[in-house]
């Protein structure tokens, strides 16, 4: 993992030094609360519904032991005891008072964390797969790459002030676990000739218009990064929509001027800046890869592990589930579900986190990863230790085995919390989880992802969920919008609507009339819910959503 | 002929705690909504806005909420005001949970 250099824990400090002052001149009136706002959020701090809400970095989702029983010390200091992990692989305090956080980022600091860049029209915390340096399908680590951006776009001058909030996500595997086509820019990192370098893909994203990212150069050199990164976001800088907030990222950029002319433009400014690089970036490179180097994997029987699976029920339900293959064939990936079938996702009690940090020191080399599907990740296993893991895990209510089911659902804090949201996300999936619990289907049902979002912002990428659900006010009453057919990896894909919304009392039950329909017309077990549709579409399910329509329909 | 005014509710977060308050016929803060001062008229409206909003050292966001009059107090129109007086529905935190 990446340590502090000197310099970052004295740039991290004077910067919390910096807000201790600014906060203290707001409370003694010395600051408005317009002179104020841009401060607060460029250091993470929002005011939300009920309270401030601290949003902390969690850079490209890696944490230590260490510093995941900070989270939890701050939890229980300063907040109410949890914390909530977010799509953007961050955690968020939903209950800090004005006067705490400068304490709160002197915790963090302690731990090489901050807040720094979680708001703000800046370049946000770089997001990265979870399963980064340890996933079987990996061409290499992209972590290395995931710090080298962000250091470079940590307090860039030219990017402070852009005209809206702009995130990078990074994949180092063909199979893309981190989203990459729904972000400002994506990274993909691919090889050609034996050379290594990224595909880049330009103005994807989501909310009020989502647009899937648009390839502007299939083979990048690695050398080339940081200027071809610079050059894209300067581009966007100066011709991006400042007169109207709804236009203005990248995204409408490219779909207003067309990619062709983007790419002109980019590689116009590339050749300005790249002679600027003049290699430092790449010995930093080198610097940080020698900081992921691989932990030194233990060599020891799996015997235990073939044990409780052959004897174990509910072992190997979860060990089917939460487990995914790591490039050394005695190791595994373990996820750990933050979706107990009726609580919030993503929500960790500070116990909890104690729990998971004890976990990863004793048996996963000290290293935990927060996933963008809100779970968290021990990225290096050994097998013999899968089943003492699993006891352990039950004991503090973290051994559910829904990873990739219906109950594994992302959902943004909505209206419980967030001052934009239009409707509550949180409680529809709650009951979601608890109605396929009892009835006891979801692993008949197999894989299929539930997103929902509060508003359209789109925080739970429902437009890529394969069941996407967006909570709207409708005439003062919560009205839930379904979407089929999203998907949010490689070939990724946006969902299209059903038809007209749900009030909130009927919303699980439509849920669950598109799940019967697709078990009763899937052509095997084998035939998940998206290739169902992708070979079906939209036709029985909205037949099935709104038969008196579909009754008028045969009428007429 | 103007729509008929709708009873309003001056509201905002407090500056330190960030939690919701309402303002009171005597010019203070209330964290309960039964207590808040209930406008009946728009220019009245206005300029308890105005009031509330030059209070910078108390209050972040004011602005006018819908409410019901009714003998018990104020009720609030909207859902996302009914939220903001009671607290989050996954946890028992917040406004609910004052005085456990």
């Amino acid at each position: 993992m990446y340590r502090y250099s000197d310099f970052d824990a004295a740039f991290v400090a004077t910067r919390n030094r910096q807000f201790r002052a600014q906060v203290e001149r707001r409370i003694d009136g010395s600051l408005t609360e317009d002179e104020f706002k841009p401060l607060r959020l460029m250091n993470g701090l929002y005011l939300q519904l009920h309270a401030y809400m601290l949003r902390v970095a969690v850079p490209y989702g890696t944490l230590s032991s260490a510093q995941m029983r900070q989270l939890a010390y701050i939890a229980e200091r300063w907040d109410k005891g949890y914390g909530h992990f977010t799509t953007r692989q961050n955690i968020q305090y939903n209950w800090p008072t004005l006067g705490d956080v400068p304490d709160m980022l002197d915790a963090l600091a302690e731990v090489q964390m901050h807040a720094i860049q979680t708001s703000g029209n800046t370049i946000r915390n770089v997001t990265a797969d979870h399963f980064a340096g340890a996933a079987a399908d990996e061409i290499a680590d992209p972590r290395p790459v995931a710090e080298l951006i962000r250091q470079w776009s940590t307090d860039h001058p030219e990017f402070q002030f852009m005209p809206r909030k702009f995130k990078i996500a990074i994949t180092g595997s063909p199979n893309d676990r981190a989203v990459t086509r729904a972000h400002d820019i994506g990274l993909r990192m691919v090889e050609q000739d034996g050379a290594r370098g990224f595909e880049v893909l330009v103005g994807g994203g989501l909310g009020r218009t989502p647009m899937i990212g648009k390839v502007i150069t299939e083979f990048l050199p690695e050398a080339d990064l940081l200027p071809y990164l610079e050059a894209i976001v300067s581009v966007w800088n100066l011709i991006g929509r400042r007169d109207n907030k709804y236009k203005a990222r990248i995204k409408i950029t490219v779909h207003e001027h067309g990619i062709d002319e983007i790419r002109r433009l980019v590689d116009a400014r590339f050749a300005e800046l790249r002679p600027a690089f003049g290699g430092v970036d790449q010995q930093m490179l080198a610097e940080f890869r020698a900081q992921f180097a691989s932990p030194v994997l233990k060599s020891a029987p799996t015997d235990a592990y073939d044990t409780a699976y052959a004897k174990d029920p509910v072992f190997r339900s979860w060990a089917d589930t939460n487990l995914t293959a790591h490039r050394d064939p005695d190791h595994a990936i373990v996820q750990i579900s933050l979706k107990a079938h009726g609580a919030t996702p993503g929500d960790a009690s500070a116990d909890q986190m104690r729990a998971m940090a004890d976990l990863a020191e004793h048996y996963g080399h000290g290293e935990l990863r927060v996933s963008h599907e809100q779970n968290i990740v021990l990225p290096h296993v050994h097998k013999s230790d899968l089943p003492q893991i699993h006891a352990i895990l039950q004991q503090h209510t973290l051994a559910t085995a829904n990873i990739g089911l219906i109950s594994d659902i992302i959902a943004c804090p909505g209206m419980d919390y967030c001052a934009l949201a239009t409707a509550r996300s949180i409680p529809i999936a709650q009951e979601i989880a608890t109605r396929f619990d009892d009835l006891k289907l979801e692993h008949e049902i197999g894989d299929l992802k539930i997103k929902i979002s509060g508003c359209i912002n789109a925080c739970g990428h429902h437009h890529v969920g394969h069941i996407g659900i967006l909570g709207l006010d409708r005439a003062g009453v919560e009205n839930y919008q379904i979407t089929l057919g999203g998907d949010h990896t490689e070939t990724a894909a946006l969902g299209a609507r059903t038809g007209p919304g749900f009030p909130a009392e009927e919303i699980v039950g439509a849920v669950e009339t598109i799940v019967h329909t697709y078990l009763d017309i899937r052509e095997s077990r084998e035939e998940t819910f998206i290739d169902t549709f992708r070979r079906t579409g939209m036709a029985p399910f909205k037949a099935a959503l709104y038969p008196e329509k579909e009754a008028a329909r045969n009428a007429a | 002929m103007p729509r008929d005014f709708k009873p309003k509710v001056v509201t905002a977060n407090a500056l330190l705690e960030g939690d919701v308050i309402y303002l009171t016929e005597d010019d203070s803060w209330t964290r309960e909504l039964k207590q808040a001062e209930v406008i009946t008229d728009e220019a009245v409206a206005q300029i308890r806005l105005l009031d509330a909003s030059s209070r910078v050292a108390e209050a972040v966001g004011a602005y006018l909420a819908d409410v019901i009059d009714t003998p018990d107090g104020p009720e609030p129109v909207h859902f996302r005001e009914d939220f903001r007086r009671k607290g989050p529905s996954n946890h028992f935190h917040g406004k609910q949970a004052a005085g456990q």
